[in-house]
């Protein structure tokens, strides 16, 4: 076992890392500001996959495909804020997740009607097929290409919400949503971007993975499970905890993959386990709200 | 552990009339699934009915007296089910010896999986009992050796059974039906005994205010590990009647979907109500067998009544029922 091949495979678990990254992203987000979690997040995630190949197909191009699928089911997430979610701010805390666990019933079944049962593999755009000579190994160019793209994603949402008008209301309802109602602010405007904004990462995950998965109506039930372990790693409502969380992840499973593969899957559940019992509310979690 | 002085769940009516016959819950739900295969379609609906509504009463002692959401209790209805069928095939253990073993090892993984996850609340409860799930679900996948990987554990089918020197035939369905119904009703006077019981007292103290609980001396941790002990061994018994009843475990009973199918159904029937479970279980069953009769898609139909049901009927069909009936809350 020598170094470059270690070296090789750690790229391949931030690859792999960067799309969980940006799928408990969402996750985190709509918790940090609703208080809601997205049980329906996994499915959405398969839908953006379904999307962003048949917007793909449609239009010829991948690049439309990314584009278009992360605003659609971004809108159709405000959509489903607007007119279920709304509804129930004020009940009871498991009220949302129930009720978004029956809608990702709706969608997968919904996604089998139309797209049918079977798997559809998606084709990896020809800019990016073939893999690249980084002198001490070859890398499958696509998976540097989610990297970088994933990094550049993560400094635009970072610097809207540190340095721009809109990101200051943002962490100020996710602090204080009363305080920004007697100020003026819309708050139930901004719950319905972020629940968008949060569907729309998922659904980007979604597109970004089909090219290294097979894209099929189940491929959600295992995301969900993988975002939720992300974010309990990191801490619920923590954005700087599922980057490093994801990542964390990320590399763990393609690590466990090299020296037993027959671990993979698990290695994720028991890293889990050990950082609840020596720290419940996650790594970069605030106690007192979830743990 | 003292009685709490006060509280709704002690505070017993006098019973005279109607009252007294109400206080008999375990006797009058033996009393319906009794009458249950002669009132259902068909006997292999009649069977279903009853095994799910032993997983979901189970399931309702955590989610509906203790509000705790699990996601995951398709681990241990599972972990009763393989176990049942590791130990009549694999080591020839006589059936009714499987049965308590099998349930006494889906114990003791509900204390592991119940150490990590009952240290966390809230929402969080539910996103981490879904993972560790989900840990069961791939440790079984991936043992197939012993659990038969993804083709499902086979090869120990329980064709007759003798009770006390008398032969019976257990593939006739509506034998299965009565001794599978000894095990449901146990599993009810248990529930009825827990909840009854102080202990039962301190788990919806537990519910209605945390904090108020652990103000009062209550030990909360403690407690709700005891709780997921209790409703994983309930849900387990299930998982053994299953096994018994199909001579075959199913991989997808580990898989999050059928702990997410234990949510729907005790939120059908209606959390926190003693028979609810089983009007649950009944309903959603008979709900998939009508639709799935003109289209294979009968999941967005489900989907869709759950979702109307958490919008606008939270307390389910039993719940409401028994509203509207005016039934008080210690009688449920």
């Amino acid at each position: 076992m020598d170094l470059s091949l270690i070296i090789m495979q750690l790229l391949s678990g931030i690859a792999l890392g960067a799309v969980l990254v940006i799928t408990a992203l969402g996750l985190t987000i709509v918790f940090g500001m609703l208080g809601v979690v997205n049980f329906a997040h996994g499915a959405l995630f398969m839908i953006g996959a379904y999307a962003g190949l048949y917007l793909a197909s449609l239009t010829g191009s991948f690049w439309w495909g990314l584009l278009l699928a992360p605003i659609l089911i971004g809108v159709f997430g405000m959509l489903i804020e607007f007119v279920l979610i709304r509804r129930l701010y004020g009940r009871s805390i498991d009220d949302p997740l129930l009720l978004t666990f029956g809608l990702s019933y709706i969608l997968v079944e919904g996604v089998r009607i139309v797209f049918g049962s079977d798997g559809i593999p998606f084709p990896t755009p020809p800019q990016l097929v073939g893999v690249l000579d980084l002198g001490i190994g070859f890398f499958p160019r696509y998976r540097l290409f989610v990297i970088v793209l994933v990094a550049v994603v993560l400094l635009v949402l970072w610097l809207t919400l540190e340095k721009t008008r809109v990101g200051l209301i943002v962490r100020a309802g996710a602090r204080d949503p009363t305080i920004m109602q007697v100020l003026g602010v819309d708050i139930g405007r901004v719950w319905l971007a972020i629940f968008g904004l949060g569907v729309g990462l998922a659904a980007l995950g979604g597109v970004l993975a089909g090219p290294m998965r097979s894209v099929n109506p189940e491929m959600g039930s295992l995301v969900l499970a993988e975002a939720f372990v992300v974010t309990v790693i990191g801490g619920l409502g923590s954005i700087v905890g599922a980057v490093v969380a994801g990542l964390m992840v990320g590399i763990s499973i393609s690590m466990v993959a090299l020296f037993a593969p027959e671990m993979a899957t698990i290695v994720m559940f028991a890293l889990m386990a050990v950082v609840l019992l020596i720290r419940p509310q996650g790594l970069f979690g605030v106690r007192g709200r979830t743990a | 552990m003292t009685l709490p002085s006060s509280g709704e769940a002690v505070a017993k009516p006098a019973s005279s009339g109607l009252g007294w016959l109400l206080d008999q819950r375990v006797l009058l739900s033996i009393a319906v699934l009794a009458l249950l295969p002669w009132l259902l379609p068909s006997k292999a609906l009649a069977v279903n009915v009853l095994i799910y509504g032993v997983v979901v009463m189970g399931y309702n002692l955590l989610f509906g007296y203790t509000g705790l959401l699990s996601f995951g209790q398709a681990a241990f209805f599972g972990a009763g089910a393989y176990f049942t069928g590791i130990a009549i095939g694999r080591y020839g253990i006589p059936w009714f010896a499987a049965v308590p073993i099998a349930v006494l090892l889906s114990t003791c993984l509900a204390a592991a999986i119940g150490i990590v996850s009952t240290r966390t609340r809230g929402i969080y409860f539910s996103m981490v009992t879904l993972a560790l799930a989900q840990l069961v679900y791939y440790v079984a996948l991936q043992a197939a050796s012993f659990t038969g990987g993804e083709n499902g554990l086979r090869g120990f089918t329980v064709d007759r059974i003798s009770l006390f020197g008398l032969q019976v035939n257990f593939l006739d369905p509506v034998n299965k039906y009565y001794v599978l119904m000894a095990f449901a009703a146990l599993a009810m006077w248990f529930q009825s005994r827990i909840l009854n019981s102080p202990f039962g007292a301190v788990i919806e103290a537990i519910r209605e205010n945390e904090q108020r609980a652990r103000a009062c001396g209550y030990d909360v941790e403690r407690s709700k590990l005891v709780v997921f002990m209790l409703s994983g061994a309930i849900s387990s018994l299930g998982g053994c009647m299953l096994a018994l009843h199909l001579s075959i475990v199913p991989l997808d009973i580990l898989h999050y979907q059928t702990s997410g199918m234990i949510v729907m159904m005790v939120l059908l029937g209606g959390a926190r109500s003693f028979f609810g479970p089983f009007v649950g279980a009944a309903s959603f069953l008979i709900l998939e067998d009508v639709i799935s009769l003109w289209t294979p898609h009968w999941q967005i139909f489900v989907g869709a009544i759950f979702v109307l049901f958490v919008l606008f009927l939270p307390k389910g069909i039993w719940g409401t029922l028994l509203d509207a009936l005016g039934v008080g809350k210690a009688r449920r």
